[in-house]
């Protein structure tokens, strides 16, 4: 009744081809982003920002950017982790190599690098194809972690490995170390995420996405209609790689602080953010968001009813976590197996028809 | 409306913070009870919560005011670790213990920033001992390379005095806690003349083929471990499988657990590990742990671990921590002190033979006296020898002295450097 195309008239091509024709959702996108920039940053809290914001928008990124390469070129990666790992690193040596660069500079940088190592391991995705790409992309991601492990220079010498991330600011405010406030930290990265969802929204409705979306439903008959694998299956390696760097560089420098490369960047990185977007949708910029707040949120409430409210031992909470997370993901994937995302997509269907369904 | 009512729970939920109830001694412990290093992590987390137990049911708490340990499951993951730590620093917590080097490097310049105080008995950041850098940060009684320092003393000893030409190979879990001693034992190499052979083990450390053929192949004098949960089992059971001697393979205070050593048999008879706090339930407090708190079902395990190395471990931490919250109810005169004071109580406490013996913990311990400057103590540490007929550690050496020649510049650089890093001006300690 209230959710439909009907009565909302468009006058332009460019009204016509917006990404939410539909005004209710038009608005609501709207007052999403007005509570995100507005609202939260009054009444967020250390607890707020660093066990579920920061982690849910850098993880939001990450899965973002292999939503590109997986949802809609259709390339499995199990480099994920690696990849982030780079974005991290490269971001270490640009803050300490050059301490009065500006912190955006950095992270966009950080998310070049990334995508120049990401085409490097792209490369073979023009020969092997599904499972045999995906055993490529794991030797990425074990060749990234042992290399930041095995030379020195990556993490300047310290004694421990470790790489802690200096204090730096933007606008007057500091966003990296321990200083940094909630607020400056939570806004810095919004901002970076918002941007980043408005080009993957537009770059996979535009002739990129399009290409990209050809190669993955059938690559042969795309190369026939003049679609280029090369340049393709590349970009979107490049592109997926720019985004997981730049959600690595965030997870270090903004989020954590300090990280060791095998610990915060192993593989089982890359699972979690491919369980993501296949929870969250493939081929979805909505369903990268809410794979995102699934995997990162979930836990995190099932603590703090199990172990918070009922007041349970926190090693049988954890097992349980683990027990439920696991029980929901398959349920999920029986009941809906394109995600969260598609289920989205038929409520809506639903309430465009409602209350006259015939 | 069911689904906003279910959103308004699941809000509440995640929030979730309980009210602060006045009157009492908040120690959370961020323990690990899971995952790859749950074997190891659970005696610990039982030693340190069967403590405050004691203190509460025997002296009705510290000074008149009852302790709450807050748990907190990490997984020795660093990002639950944040999140444990965001959840329980506003309850009022005194003191951060979280037994994992990869938490204390993060959590360093986040207590330092929110004024609480975190102690690593044993594990760390080494040069977090000089306290006039790392304010908030304590690692008595001993830390990484003044383990690394007396097992090669051991190892001198050994070989009366002159190591010259010998080959030590470190076998180490890949990791900040693993990487620790290399550069102590890299000066050590320099001024004693031996060869150090380095072999990282990725985590977990289930996979040590090609570390042990190399051993194998190489035959150094000596193999020292920096290992930590199944890597320990495993490093033992390869070390049997090729028979290297076990008395010449020396592991540092976190691979000396009866978890360790157990599941090897008989072939692990005569390993070696360090240890900075006696073995064994010969000591009065265990009396009292037996009858205020197993006995009395309240212990946090089964109470099986009670007199295990890693329960008396734990146990050593929550003791620390519970004489320094005695010093700080002194020096201020309140007795529901808060983690700055908590801080001052670290900073100032004295640990000899009349405060241990009154507490029970008589000949547990090194005497030590922490101060501004040295917030690290003297590292003394023992060795103690696996006995697999009889099931038991014993203790085959004194309570040695590290070669602080050696370590003292190392500590003074690094904090020196970190310092200049991140823009802190050292305090005047004097």
């Amino acid at each position: 009744m209230f959710y439909r195309e009907a009565g909302d008239f468009k006058t332009s091509y460019a009204a016509d081809s917006q990404t939410f024709p539909i005004r209710l959702d038009r608005y609501g996108y709207y007052t999403t982003l007005a509570i995100a920039f507005l609202f939260v940053p009054l009444v967020i809290s250390d607890y707020w920002a660093n066990a579920l914001l920061l982690p849910f928008l850098i993880w939001a990124i990450a899965s973002l950017g292999l939503n590109i390469l997986s949802g809609y070129c259709g390339q499995i990666s199990l480099g994920t982790g690696g990849f982030m790992a780079v974005g991290a690193y490269s971001s270490y040596k640009l803050m300490t190599a050059f301490p009065d660069l500006n912190l955006f500079i950095v992270i966009l940088l950080s998310g070049v690098i990334t995508a120049a190592v990401g085409v490097l391991f792209g490369l073979p995705s023009l020969r092997i194809k599904g499972f045999y790409l995906a055993v490529a992309t794991l030797a990425a991601q074990f060749f990234l972690v042992w290399l930041f492990n095995k030379v020195p220079w990556f993490y300047n010498y310290s004694a421990s490995g470790q790489i802690s991330v200096p204090t730096r600011s933007v606008f007057g405010y500091e966003v990296t170390g321990a200083e940094a406030n909630s607020e400056a930290k939570y806004l810095f990265i919004l901002v970076i995420v918002v941007l980043l969802a408005y080009i993957a929204r537009n770059l996979t409705r535009g002739r990129i996405g399009r290409s990209w979306m050809a190669i993955r439903d059938m690559d042969i008959a795309a190369e026939i209609i003049g679609v280029n694998p090369l340049l393709t299956k590349l970009t979107a390696f490049a592109i997926s790689s720019f985004y997981i760097g730049i959600a690595g560089a965030l997870f270090f420098s903004v989020y954590l602080g300090a990280v060791e490369v095998g610990e915060a960047f192993g593989i089982q990185k890359s699972f979690l953010v491919q369980f993501m977007i296949i929870i969250g949708g493939l081929g979805s910029i909505f369903g990268s968001f809410i794979g995102a707040a699934f995997m990162v949120m979930m836990p995190v409430l099932l603590k703090n009813i199990m172990v918070g409210q009922l007041g349970w031992a926190t090693d049988i909470a954890a097992h349980f976590e683990l027990v439920i997370i696991g029980g929901l993901i398959i349920l999920f994937l029986i009941l809906e197996p394109h995600g969260l995302a598609q289920l989205w997509r038929l409520t809506k269907e639903k309430l465009r028809l409602w209350p006259f369904p015939h | 409306m069911k689904l906003s009512k279910l959103a308004l729970v699941a809000a509440a939920a995640i929030t979730a913070a309980s009210p602060i109830l006045a009157g009492e001694l908040v120690f959370p412990s961020l323990s690990y009870r899971t995952g790859p290093y749950a074997a190891n992590g659970t005696p610990v987390a039982d030693g340190f919560a069967d403590y405050f137990t004691l203190l509460n049911e025997r002296d009705g708490g510290i000074g008149g005011v009852m302790t709450k340990v807050i748990e907190c499951e990490t997984g020795y993951s660093t990002e639950k670790g944040v999140e444990c730590y965001e959840s329980t620093k506003g309850e009022g917590s005194l003191v951060y213990m979280p037994l994992s080097t990869g938490i204390t490097y993060q959590l360093i310049p986040k207590v330092t920033a929110d004024d609480i105080p975190m102690l690593t008995t044993g594990y760390g950041r080494t040069s977090a001992a000089n306290g006039a850098v790392f304010s908030n940060v304590f690692n008595f009684p001993a830390n990484y390379w003044q383990g690394a320092s007396v097992a090669v003393n051991h190892i001198l000893d050994q070989e009366n005095g002159d190591i010259k030409g010998k080959t030590i190979a470190l076998l180490y879990h890949n990791s900040a806690y693993g990487k620790e001693p290399i550069r102590t034992l890299e000066a050590l190499a320099e001024k004693h003349g031996f060869d150090l052979t380095l072999l990282p083990v990725d985590h977990p450390g289930q996979e040590q083929k090609s570390q042990w053929l190399q051993i194998r192949r190489e035959r150094p004098d000596y193999v020292v471990m920096w290992g930590w949960g199944v890597m320990n089992q495993v490093a033992i059971q390869e070390a049997a499988n090729i028979k290297f001697p076990m008395d010449k393979f020396i592991g540092i205070w976190w691979s000396g657990s009866e978890n360790d050593v157990i599941p090897a048999g008989a072939a692990a008879d005569g390993y070696k590990a360090l240890t900075f706090h006696a073995v064994g339930t010969d000591f009065p407090v265990f009396e009292d742990i037996q009858k205020y708190v197993v006995d009395a079902g309240k212990a946090a395990g089964t109470g099986e671990n009670v007199g295990t190395v890693l329960y008396n471990r734990g146990m050593y931490g929550a003791m620390l921590a519970a004489e320094a919250a005695k010093v700080a109810q002194k020096m201020h005169g309140v007795a529901e002190i808060t983690p700055s004071q908590m801080r001052d109580g670290l900073e100032n406490l004295v640990m000899n033979d009349e405060i241990a013996a009154a507490i029970g913990f008589g000949g547990f311990g090194p005497n030590f006296e922490v101060s501004c400057a040295n917030h690290g103590g003297p590292g003394l540490a023992a060795v103690q020898q696996w006995d697999a007929a009889n099931q038991k550690w014993n203790l085959i050496t004194d309570f040695m002295a590290p070669d602080m020649d050696v370590i003292q510049p190392l500590i003074d650089e690094d904090s020196a450097a970190y310092a200049a890093e991140n823009n802190i001006t050292p305090r005047d300690c004097n």
